[in-house]
């Protein structure tokens, strides 16, 4: 730690106890190295989670039976999804939490340190449990992320033990670190950092972390449902015995809808940091933002059934649900013009956090829109179940939540590793992913309209020029990924040493601490104006 | 140093409400079976809630008829042959009526059966009222059983005009391994 402020770095390493090599990462109750340590871990999910879309995308690149078996395409599917939601998005935002929440509301670390570390490691065993059932007598989960009954229940593997606890674990997880950050932000927060004053990242992993205290037992419910309708013959979802595999979807998509959710709204905040900082204005509309934020949230309690259009609801609920999810883009809308505003008549730079910032307005709103053509009654019956669902949520996961996790990367390399990243890379990685994830997924969109079914190994000979064509955005997509891999490695181990604040219009008490940011947060409570 | 054990405080009070709200949504989840349930019986959504009715019809509504369509199908692991012997049927609302299902058990074993009956439309399901219907209990056919099994039902005079048409349909399931652990289970 050779930083510019000397003085206050003494003072720091005085408190340093840290065991040396892997016992430090292991028993570790350190904010920053947690924060560390969940967004490695979610980079190798998405690693793994991305070699299984190749295998995915390999098996279509061309109509008939190749490369894999159907059940193994199955298990794929199932697996890339369960992977990407849980292992890639969710943990990287609760990384990011990890690093920047202490920082931005001035306090000194998260206010529960022990369960910080629990919550993570934790997660590398269900992963390890999730992954060890595709090598499992039968195969591993093949009734897809959503596990819809009685396909996980009559029909599923031997191994569905193994994913229901491993959904188990990857729930608690999630919810202790939503503890965490709640805990944090409502008790440890700077004098003077009133609510209103906090980064919009704070409000909205505030209001995400409720969501995830809300949904997540539900979740947890739900998979323990499945576990005793298959093992211990009750009959939850089960209409021989008196139940209903209606009643799963209702109840998985009370969690799942909520679900979508907490996998964006902290994307919010962070394209609410960075935009702001390359366009050299303040944020238009913050308070706005933070009720806008709010309404998302409690609007996706409501929501639920738009999944469900063709199980056959009275219109009326059709109707309700519908309206319900457009309303959702009242409150999306207004942060979708907020951004724009911010950057109307600034003076913009176009470095790699802004450039991802500015491809996840664009496409996020793509799949905003496409949502919205998913949310009208009438025109779902024909989109439901086809690629165009599947470009709708890559549009909103990948180039939304995964773009701003990238944008967010970027931004905070500096202060995370003191050195700043290779540009000219960085740049190339933007390039390479924002074309080949537009031709990996806006031609899906057609094929879909067109009538090809989702989740299947093989296809009607008309839907194979596209096919091939998103397969090879596919490849293309996952190869630019490498050379992310590399600005990340090649800024953890050097670079020009970065200023305090290396970004000109960047604003959060983040940047007043030195570059790379001292083990120990405000260990004394920051000044707030 | 008292700043600090009240934040200590501040930390556990609010740990506990978080905890407490999380086994109140873990409830939550399982209190949706029977909410559902309860919603479905109201609203007559889903179509599974028949009215079970104890006495027969006395009024008739003469001016009226609705056509009650039967259909029936067989779920995956259950080897019955299993069919409506009447296709459809026209009734006066309010007027009892007696139809027949006929099942075959080709297997050289014992089995039994359960049917789950279903409505369209939904709603509808809030009118047909069975007064006696094999779907009340189980059925058990011994190897190569025939068996006629009887529904006895009327179409309540309140039933709304827009319905014209009605379609019960019954899905048998085999629930032998079920009832053979329930049995078991019994003993102890």
């Amino acid at each position: 730690m050779n930083t510019a402020s000397a003085t206050q770095d003494e003072h720091e390493i005085e408190h340093d106890h840290k065991p040396k090599g892997l016992m430090r990462w292991v028993l570790t109750t350190n904010h920053k190295d947690i924060g560390s340590l969940y967004l490695m871990f979610s980079f190798l999910m998405f690693l793994v989670g991305g070699a299984m879309a190749m295998v995915i995308r390999a098996e279509l690149y061309q109509p008939g039976l190749q490369i894999v078996e159907p059940n193994f395409f199955n298990q794929m599917t199932t697996v890339h999804g369960l992977i990407m939601v849980f292992g890639a998005v969710m943990p990287a935002f609760t990384g990011l939490a990890n690093w920047l929440i202490p920082m931005m509301i001035g306090a000194p670390d998260m206010a529960l340190p022990r369960m910080n570390n629990w919550s993570f490691w934790i997660l590398p065993m269900a992963f390890s449990i999730l992954l060890a059932s595709l090598f499992m007598e039968g195969g591993g989960p093949n009734f897809g992320w959503t596990f819809y009954a009685p396909l996980s229940t009559t029909y599923s593997p031997d191994s569905t033990a193994l994913f229901v606890f491993a959904v188990h674990i990857m729930g608690i997880s999630s919810i202790l670190g939503a503890i965490n950050v709640v805990v944090t932000i409502v008790n440890m927060r700077a004098p003077g950092m009133t609510y209103m004053k906090m980064p919009l990242f704070v409000w909205t992993w505030l209001i995400t972390a409720f969501l995830l205290i809300a949904v997540m037992p539900v979740l947890a419910a739900t998979v323990t449902m499945v576990l005793t309708d298959k093992y211990f013959g009750t009959s939850f979802f089960a209409a021989a015995g008196g139940g209903d595999p209606v009643l799963f979807q209702h109840i998985f998509w009370f969690f799942g809808h909520p679900e979508v959710y907490i996998m964006i709204l902290p994307s919010f905040g962070i394209i609410s940091a960075i935009i702001p900082a390359f366009s050299r204005k303040k944020l238009f509309g913050y308070s706005s933002m933070v009720y806008a934020t709010a309404s998302i949230a409690l609007l996706s309690f409501l929501v639920w059934a738009h999944h469900m259009f063709t199980t056959g609801m009275p219109v009326a609920a059709e109707l309700f649900f519908m309206y319900c999810t457009m309303l959702i883009s009242v409150p999306t809308g207004v942060k979708v013009f907020n951004w724009v505003a911010t950057m109307w008549r600034g003076s913009l730079t176009f470095e790699t956090p802004m450039l991802f910032a500015i491809a996840f307005i664009v496409l996020f709103t793509i799949g905003g829109f496409s949502g919205l053509m998913l949310a009208i009654t009438p025109v779902d019956f024909q989109y439901h179940d086809t690629y165009f669902v599947v470009a709708h949520f890559h549009y909103v996961l990948v180039t939304g939540a995964i773009f701003s996790i990238m944008a967010a990367c970027y931004y905070w390399l500096p202060k995370w590793t003191g050195h700043m990243y290779d540009e000219r890379l960085g740049k190339m990685h933007f390039w390479a992913s924002v074309i080949s994830v537009n031709v990996l997924f806006f031609p899906m969109h057609f094929l879909g309209l067109a009538g090809m079914p989702r989740r299947v190994p093989d296809y009607a000979l008309q839907f194979a020029d596209f096919n091939q064509l998103v397969s090879i955005g596919g490849f293309a997509f996952g190869l630019s990924q490498l050379i992310f891999l590399v600005v990340l490695i090649k800024c953890a181990r050097g670079g020009k040493k970065a200023p305090a604040k290396p970004w000109e219009g960047s604003e959060g008490l983040e940047w007043n601490m030195p570059s790379p940011a001292p083990y120990h947060s405000h260990t004394t409570p920051p000044e707030i104006k | 140093m008292t700043d600090s054990t009240s934040l200590a405080q501040r930390n556990k009070r609010l740990i506990v409400k978080l905890f407490s709200a999380i086994a109140v949504m873990f409830c939550f989840g399982f209190a949706l079976v029977p909410l559902y349930d309860v919603f479905c019986e109201v609203t007559g959504i889903n179509g599974r809630n028949v009215v079970r009715s104890s006495q027969a019809s006395v009024l008739i509504d003469k001016s009226r008829i609705v056509r009650l369509e039967f259909t029936t199908s067989i779920s995956p692991g259950m080897p019955w042959h299993f069919k409506p012997m009447t296709k459809y049927i026209d009734v006066h609302p309010g007027e009892n009526k007696v139809v027949r299902f006929s099942a075959f058990n080709p297997t050289s074993s014992q089995i039994i059966g359960q049917a789950i009956p279903s409505v369209s439309p939904g709603p509808a399901s809030l009118y047909l009222n069975k007064t006696e219907c094999f779907c009340f209990d189980q059925q058990a056919l011994n190897a190569g059983e025939n068996v006629e099994m009887g529904l006895v039902f009327f179409i309540s005079p309140d039933i709304p005009k827009h319905i014209k048409t009605m379609t019960l349909s019954y899905t048998l399931f085999n629930v032998t391994d079920s009832v053979a652990t329930q049995e078991i289970a019994a003993l102890f």
